[in-house]
């Protein structure tokens, strides 16, 4: 899942909004996965005349899944939440993401930085 | 008058040949496209913003529809504008 949070607000609050959805996933029997900030990044095009937003990129398991609409419903009524997206994952993409946590995906460059500073 | 056979060397024969395209996911085993990667996907879209394609990316139906939805969901999430010019 895939969230886009309001700019406008302060740090803690962007924090906050991020920590009460994956407070939300563990509540109703998810797992956190991995929670991964983005950061601040300029939009494509204009959401509710904002023209950057801060992204977040939550991934969780949970054996049945029953409460993301309501999740979803609260995310549509949180004017905090710009867009949101929720995605179901293949065995591959967990496996990208997990290796994309491992620094393993990347540009080569970069790979063979990481690589120097390992064995430093 | 030149016969036939001189005629077909005049000219450097593999000039107009072009490269044969591949699937770059297969090619280089890339199972999983990232929908929050829009420096990648942008190889997929033309100036407007429009996908292109199999034609001339050359991939297989497979990945092409991975990529299509990819680009969709990367759209919704503002990551790639919907429509523009001189994206590249």
């Amino acid at each position: 899942m895939t969230f886009i949070v309001d700019p406008v607000l302060s740090d803690d609050e962007i924090k906050s909004a991020a920590k009460n959805y994956s407070d939300m996933i563990v509540h109703e029997g998810g797992k956190i996965v991995h929670l991964d900030e983005m950061g601040l990044r300029q939009l494509a095009y204009p959401i509710n005349k904002r023209n950057t937003g801060v992204y977040f990129s939550l991934e969780f398991q949970s054996e049945s899944g029953a409460f993301i609409p309501k999740m979803e419903l609260s995310m549509k009524r949180d004017e905090r939440i710009l867009r949101f997206l929720t995605v179901r994952l293949d065995k591959y993409g967990v496996k990208y993401n997990e290796d994309k946590r491992n620094g393993l995906i990347g540009k080569r460059k970069d790979w063979k930085k990481k690589k120097a500073e390992d064995e430093v | 008058m030149a016969s036939q056979e001189e005629i077909k060397f005049l000219s450097n024969p593999t000039l107009g040949q072009q490269r044969k395209k591949y699937c770059r996911f297969r090619k280089f085993g890339i199972k999983h496209i990232d929908y929050k990667d829009p420096d990648f996907l942008i190889q997929f879209v033309n100036e407007q913003g429009k996908l292109l394609p199999r034609r001339i990316t050359g991939n297989s139906l497979k990945y092409q529809r991975r990529v299509s939805s990819a680009v969709k969901r990367a759209r919704h999430l503002a990551m790639l504008p919907f429509s523009t010019d001189l994206l590249k």
